[in-house]
């Protein structure tokens, strides 16, 4: 017997072992995943059969694939049979009011300047009916619909909108991609989709905030941005609160299709709960984020800072097809306690003068692992590209680790990638001189990991710079003493 | 204003400063010559609470309070203020966020309300003109590629915005040139105030014929050997330090 179908074997009579039952009534399924768990989701979600299709065949691909281990990840063994992959969305509060909520939790809102009601929002506190943020969505939505701009969950869009999701689902990071990857095709529950239609600049950052479904869109969240030809748009994805979930497995997938002169701009901030100061707890979250430039001149951008989760394997990624495109990554990844991060990037160059940046910053401090990898392949057609990357890692303490690892492939002669990488250590004395001028050693570290970051979240909108510097700053409390 | 007492500190084991006694009431300058290496600098980090040196004897007052058990930043907040020989560079660091922060951090502690962006900005431009400093610097980084005269232009910028009480200004002089010398130390006398104290740490006469000192010390190898008027400065000038040496019979 192949190794596929022994795999398939073991999985479904497991499922019998255990007297796999499923009500279609029921809002949870139970844990464990099957083809038949599969096909539940897909029913309760009231898929089109393509839907239902793509789902099956990467929960095919999925089953003969394994977690990769390549990674400077100490990742602990996943029980995959024993998480539930379908909830349908609970709008119920978990709790009555915010005296309810852990206290920590709420100081860090407090540092942050999150306005009261999104706090209650984000921790689960019932909010009051009428809410000033549902009518400011309304205009918003109505002000997008007369562009023609298409922003909405991603079973909306299913429903909406079911040829340009098969037209492009997929297409950018394909169900047999990676296994995380595989199992996000398989399984996923929501998320957002956009669609910008030719010659259209969204007027407006799109945020999450405005998403319908943003808080309760689970661990397989998956994201399609299309910017048709000539157009433009800018997104925001995530907050700088610390999201706390139970759900300790997180595998999304972000796919971006550029078509011919579109530019689109994806920025990020990721604080998923990173564990206790001991490392216990804490989210793992295996994200495949891709973009494709697909058209000429297209354009896409990757701006993200992370400082959240336990585990972190990440690695937004453009493929430069078209010619003239152009893509650029600047990410700030700050570990603490015993966090470990595997981020990086991969520019592949398949059209004629491409060209990509990659500005890099890691922070690490306490006993967290901090890596870069980060891959440039330039293909013997991609005539005339260029890439510049930078990496920059900054040690803070003596317990801490920073590794780089830069993968170049260039396969044509005109072609020029440029590496650049340094590892400094914060100084004593720049803290001292902070100090003599009446700034505390915490507040002078913010200070200074923000100077050192500040290339990178310039590149960050307005008002998520402001709070992206808050949060390195309150991410790094006690990391020195 | 400042009382140092038998004050000994040492780094990595090293002992660099071996029992210093040192008394500064409020309105007076004093100056501390002596060669290179015998700890004037050291004495000036002490006192500013840089952790690298470790006091292993002796006391010191600032004003009434015990200077020695305070952190770095709150003798900074409690008035003192250290120009340092070697200024830091602080890459992506604005000066005017750095500044700005300072300025409020001490505010705070002193229970007075935060600047706004408006007033700091205001008060940063009269302080600006007091010493002469560039526009185009206060817009750059933290001393961030600043030259070796600018940096210390820089540090007198930061005393006059923060108003310390006591002012220790390591080596201030060198690397300016002669008219940056002269605002930099008419700056100086314009910030002095009969309430508040300087200590100035040179090699030089330059400096002291315009931030005129009341008294001059010499550190030798970790002790303050000789203390006079600003009679002294001529004296040193003129024979160098060998003549102290011999007196005390080296
Ligand atoms: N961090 C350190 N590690 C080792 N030795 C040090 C350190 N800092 C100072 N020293 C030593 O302490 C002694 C005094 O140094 P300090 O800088 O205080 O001298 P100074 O009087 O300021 O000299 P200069 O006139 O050259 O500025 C020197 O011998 C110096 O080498
Ligand atoms: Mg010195």
């Amino acid at each position: 017997m192949d190794n596929q179908n022994k795999l398939l074997n073991e999985v479904t009579e497991r499922d019998y072992r255990f007297g796999f039952v499923t009500d279609i009534e029921t809002d949870i399924i139970p844990v464990g995943l099957s083809e038949e768990v599969v096909r539940i989701i897909s029913a309760k979600k009231e898929e089109p059969d393509f839907m239902l299709e793509f789902r099956l065949k990467a929960y095919r691909k999925w089953l003969t694939m394994k977690m990769p281990d390549w990674a400077q990840l100490k990742i602990p063994e996943i029980d995959y049979q024993a998480i539930s992959y379908y909830a349908a969305p609970r709008n119920q509060p978990k709790y009555e009011s915010l005296d309810e909520v852990d206290p920590e939790l709420l100081s860090t809102f407090a540092k942050l300047g999150i306005p009261l009601e999104e706090q209650k929002m984000l921790a689960g506190v019932a909010v009051d009916a009428v809410m000033d943020s549902v009518s400011v969505k309304t205009t918003f939505k109505e002000n997008l619909a007369e562009l023609g701009i298409i922003f909405c969950s991603f079973s909306e869009a299913v429903k909406h909108h079911p040829d340009l999701v098969q037209k492009y689902l997929g297409m950018v990071v394909p169900p047999n991609d990676n296994f995380f990857a595989a199992l996000n095709c398989a399984v996923f529950s929501d998320g957002s989709f956009v669609y910008i239609p030719k010659g259209v600049r969204c007027p407006m950052e799109l945020s999450t905030y405005f998403r319908i479904n943003a808080r309760n869109t689970g661990q397989f969240e998956r994201t399609l941005i299309i910017a048709d030809n000539d157009s433009y748009v800018s997104y925001l994805e995530g907050c700088t609160a610390p999201m706390r979930d139970e759900n300790q497995l997180h595998a999304a997938v972000v796919e971006i299709v550029a078509l011919d002169r579109a530019e689109v701009k994806y920025s990020t901030v990721q604080n998923w709960y990173p564990g206790n100061k001991e490392g216990v707890g804490g989210i793992y979250n295996f994200v495949t984020k891709r973009g494709l430039c697909k058209g000429e001149s297209s354009k896409i951008y990757w701006n993200q800072v992370e400082t959240g989760s336990a585990i972190t394997w990440k690695y937004p990624s453009c493929i430069l097809m078209g010619d003239n495109s152009v893509a650029e990554f600047n990410s700030v990844a700050l570990t603490n306690n015993y966090q470990q991060a595997d981020t990086g990037t991969k520019m592949i160059h398949l059209g004629k003068n491409t060209k990509s940046t990659i500005v890099s910053k890691g922070i690490s401090a306490g006993h967290s692992s901090n890596s870069y990898r980060g891959l440039v392949r330039v293909a013997a057609k991609a005539e005339n590209s260029r890439n510049y990357s930078q990496c920059d890692s900054l040690l803070l303490g003596e317990n801490c680790g920073a590794h780089t690892f830069p993968y170049l492939e260039v396969g044509n002669q005109n072609s020029v990638v440029e590496h650049e990488a340094t590892t400094s250590k914060i100084g004593e004395d720049q803290i001292f001189y902070c100090n003599q001028r009446g700034i505390s050693t915490q507040d002078a570290i913010g200070m200074i990991v923000n100077g050192y970051a500040r290339e990178v979240i310039n590149k960050l909108p307005m008002e998520f710079a402001v709070e992206a510097q808050k949060l390195l700053q309150i991410s790094l409390e006690g990391s020195v003493g | 204003m400042l009382i140092i007492k038998d004050l000994h500190a040492s780094v990595e084991g090293k002992e660099i400063l071996r029992g210093i006694n040192l008394t500064i009431h409020a309105g007076e300058v004093h100056a501390i010559m002596g060669p290179n290496g015998s700890g004037k600098s050291t004495l000036a980090n002490v006192l500013a609470g840089n952790t690298s040196f470790e006091v292993t004897k002796g006391e010191v007052t600032f004003n009434g309070k015990d200077l020695l058990a305070m952190s770095a930043d709150v003798r900074a907040k409690e008035g003192l203020f250290l120009s340092f020989q070697y200024p830091v560079e602080i890459p992506g660091v604005s000066m005017i966020n750095f500044l700005k922060t300072a300025v409020n951090e001490s505010r705070k502690y002193h229970q007075l309300k935060e600047l706004s962006a408006g007033d700091f900005l205001k008060v940063m431009r009269e302080k600006k003109e007091m010493v002469q400093i560039d526009s185009q610097l206060t817009n750059r980084s933290v001393n961030e590629g600043f030259s070796g005269g600018e940096k210390k232009k820089n540090e007198i910028f930061q005393m006059a915005m923060l108003e310390p009480k006591l002012a220790i200004l390591d080596e201030t002089d060198s690397g300016l040139d002669i008219d940056a010398l002269r605002i930099v130390a008419n700056g100086v006398n314009l910030l002095k105030k009969p309430e508040n104290a300087t200590i100035v740490v040179t090699h030089y006469q330059r400096l002291l014929d315009y931030i005129v000192p009341d008294f001059v010390h010499v550190l030798y190898k970790g002790q303050i050997v000789k203390s006079a008027g600003k009679e002294l400065v001529l004296e040193l000038e003129e024979k160098g330090y060998d003549w102290i040496k011999k007196e005390l019979g080296e």
